[in-house]
């Protein structure tokens, strides 16, 4: 997977994708332009975060899930 | 009937472009991902080869011109995800190129013969160099052929491009040999009064059925 290592730990263009999420619900288009990657790359990213549970999507946009939080609380300490 | 199997379908211009996932070195890609971009979907016989090396390079080379243009590009060959990584990161070390762009890993050529790249006349087991472009609709809108034996000519790659955006934006045709900056055909009159009146509108006027424009 692209967006998740074998440990299960997202990469660092997760990571970006997670970071982008950390200020609420966001567009795929959005989190492309604040993540800095190609929309093609955020919107299969997105599909492994999700199946990951580290994001959740709500219609067409995404947030972080409590697992997502977390994880990126844990990575600021 | 094996034969047709092989051979797989063959994809028309105007058609959608039909729908795949795939493992690629940038992760498990679907079509509907480029949705809303352009897209050059393009195959490549095998890794490790010379004149796909040098197409390799090329690409990467008219990468930022198709960034400009909106556009993505994605390869694919029969070659495993190792195998294009382990390339990708030659080519990168041997010439400086930065290959930037997504490469399709279709071991079980589902791919290739649902897009109609392998021609079993130059090869059984390998994509012929085939290029797709499909629009941020998923139209495909010009396919190219190439043989195993000829690099493809980038320059007439972008410039289809810039032909078919400009037709796209502003509803005219290209003519031979168009250049973007160059003069576009009007297109042709469909009634006897609009071609009268086609020669009095001030366009370059070979006659009523070939007219030019400067955008």
């Amino acid at each position: 997977m692209a967006c998740i290592n074998a440990d299960g730990k997202p990469t660092e263009s997760g990571i970006k994708m997670l970071r982008a999420l950390q200020s609420g619900l966001r567009l795929p288009e959005e989190i492309a332009r604040e993540a800095g990657l190609p929309l093609f790359r955020v919107r299969s990213g997105l599909r492994e975060l999700t199946q990951a549970g580290l994001a959740n999507q709500k219609g067409e946009k995404y947030e972080l899930s409590p697992k997502g939080v977390e994880l990126l609380g844990a990575g600021s300490t | 009937m094996e034969e047709l199997k092989e051979v797989g379908h063959m994809p028309r211009i105007g058609e959608p472009a039909l729908a795949f996932e795939a493992v690629t070195t940038h992760g498990v890609l679907k079509l509907e991902d480029f949705k809303g971009s352009w897209l050059i979907l393009f195959s490549h016989p095998a890794d490790f080869t010379p004149v796909c090396t040098t197409e390799f390079i090329a690409f990467a080379e008219i990468y930022p011109e198709l960034q400009k243009r909106g556009v993505e590009l994605l390869g694919l060959s029969v070659d495993s995800v190792s195998s294009h990584i382990a390339w990708v990161r030659n080519v990168e070390e041997k010439t400086k190129a930065r290959i930037p762009f997504p490469i399709i890993a279709d071991l079980n050529k589902e791919v290739s013969l649902a897009y109609g790249m392998i021609h079993p006349g130059q090869s059984k087991t390998e994509t012929v160099r085939c290029v797709f472009i499909i629009d941020p609709n998923q139209i495909i809108r010009t396919i190219l052929y190439y043989p195993l034996t000829t690099g493809r000519n980038m320059d007439e790659i972008l410039r289809i491009i810039d032909a078919l955006q400009t037709t796209d934006k502003h509803a005219v045709a290209t003519p031979a040999n168009w250049r973007s900056g160059d003069p576009v055909v009007v297109p042709p009159p469909n009634t006897q009064e609009m071609a009268e009146e086609r020669l009095k509108q001030g366009y370059e006027c070979i006659d009523w059925y070939l007219c030019k424009k400067k955008l």
